[in-house]
């Protein structure tokens, strides 16, 4: 296993390749998620205002 | 109009993209997930380790596709940005920008884990070559389409304006592919080769289509998940957006 590890002495380079890899395509695939999330929350807060609004008005 | 054209226009309507997108999804995703496992399993522990470069050639395995995924992002980003300015259709103008950052996450990607493998292999993280100099002016071309979507008010004059910024820096694209053979440089030239024989042994050649494979699913899917987003976004006004907002309120 820490032969593994060690990739030949040259784990650091093949570790920290393979993190930047997983890391970046992970926030790749985290950014959609989380601005999903924000845009129906302000749709839905600007749905609810307008509603008021016209509750007010009635 | 026949079957399939009258599906393609259908296929251009938001909602319509929205609900075939969410389909589609899980499987890409899935597809993704399983081909990245195998392929890192068969490029780290199933490959055997090069006889010159010993256990750090493994960064190929990451480097490569990722290369392969900026250029072939960049072009596709293209092709619907020309299809964005000629036909005017909304959805390829959500395709071009949607696929810009997933393109810049993996040229990054291909810029620095070559920084890193250059390291042990060359003795320097940076050269001024022209490999490595046209794949960073490939990340800024990318970070200018995002820059300039994100400069002008207006969503479709942004879009057809990086459409067309887009347009330009394909000239790039060849320039990136064949600098290892124009000039002299530190970079290998190419070892997968499309037509006639690869210089790779066969145990070392699988993983990496597999990862080539497994990341054209992963745009795949962080594309359609980034459009449809964008979509949402695009068409607030609209009432099937409204249903789908309250729907998950109400869940």
């Amino acid at each position: 296993m820490s032969e593994f590890l060690s990739m030949g002495g040259y784990g650091t380079y093949v570790w920290s390749a393979i993190a930047i890899f997983v890391v970046t395509l992970a926030i790749d695939a985290a950014a959609p998620l989380l601005k999903r999330r924000r845009v129906l929350r302000e749709l839905r807060g600007r749905l609810r205002r307008a509603q008021k609004r016209s509750e007010e008005s009635a | 109009m026949n079957p399939l054209v009258l599906w393609f226009h259908k296929l251009g309507s938001p909602p319509y993209f929205y609900r075939f997108a969410g389909r589609l999804l899980p499987w890409f995703w899935g597809a993704a997930l399983i081909g990245l496992a195998v392929g890192l399993y068969g490029g780290l522990v199933a490959a055997p380790s090069d006889y010159q470069q010993s256990d750090a050639f493994r960064i190929i395995y990451v480097h490569v596709p990722s290369a392969w995924m900026s250029l072939f992002i960049y072009a596709f980003m293209a092709v619907n940005g020309f299809i964005a300015l000629v036909w005017r259709i909304k959805l390829s103008e959500t395709l071009a920008m949607a696929s810009a950052p997933i393109g810049a996450a993996f040229t990054f990607i291909c810029l620095a884990s070559g920084s890193i493998w250059g390291k042990p292999m060359w003795g320097t993280w940076w050269t001024w070559d022209a490999r490595l100099t046209s794949e960073l002016v490939l990340l800024f071309l990318y970070l200018g389409v995002l820059g300039l979507y994100q400069a002008i008010e207006d969503r479709r004059q942004a879009a057809r304006a990086a459409a067309f910024l887009a347009l330009i820096g394909v000239v790039n694209l060849p320039i990136v592919h064949f600098s290892v053979n124009w000039w002299n440089t530190l970079h290998q030239g190419s070892t997968i080769k499309l037509f006639g024989p690869s210089l790779i042994d066969s145990r070392m050649l699988w993983p990496l289509l597999v990862m080539a494979i497994a990341t054209k699913f992963l745009f795949a899917a962080s594309l359609l998940s980034r459009a449809r987003v964008d979509l949402l976004e695009l068409e607030a006004g609209k009432d099937w957006v409204r249903r789908i907002a309250l729907a998950e309120d109400a869940a």
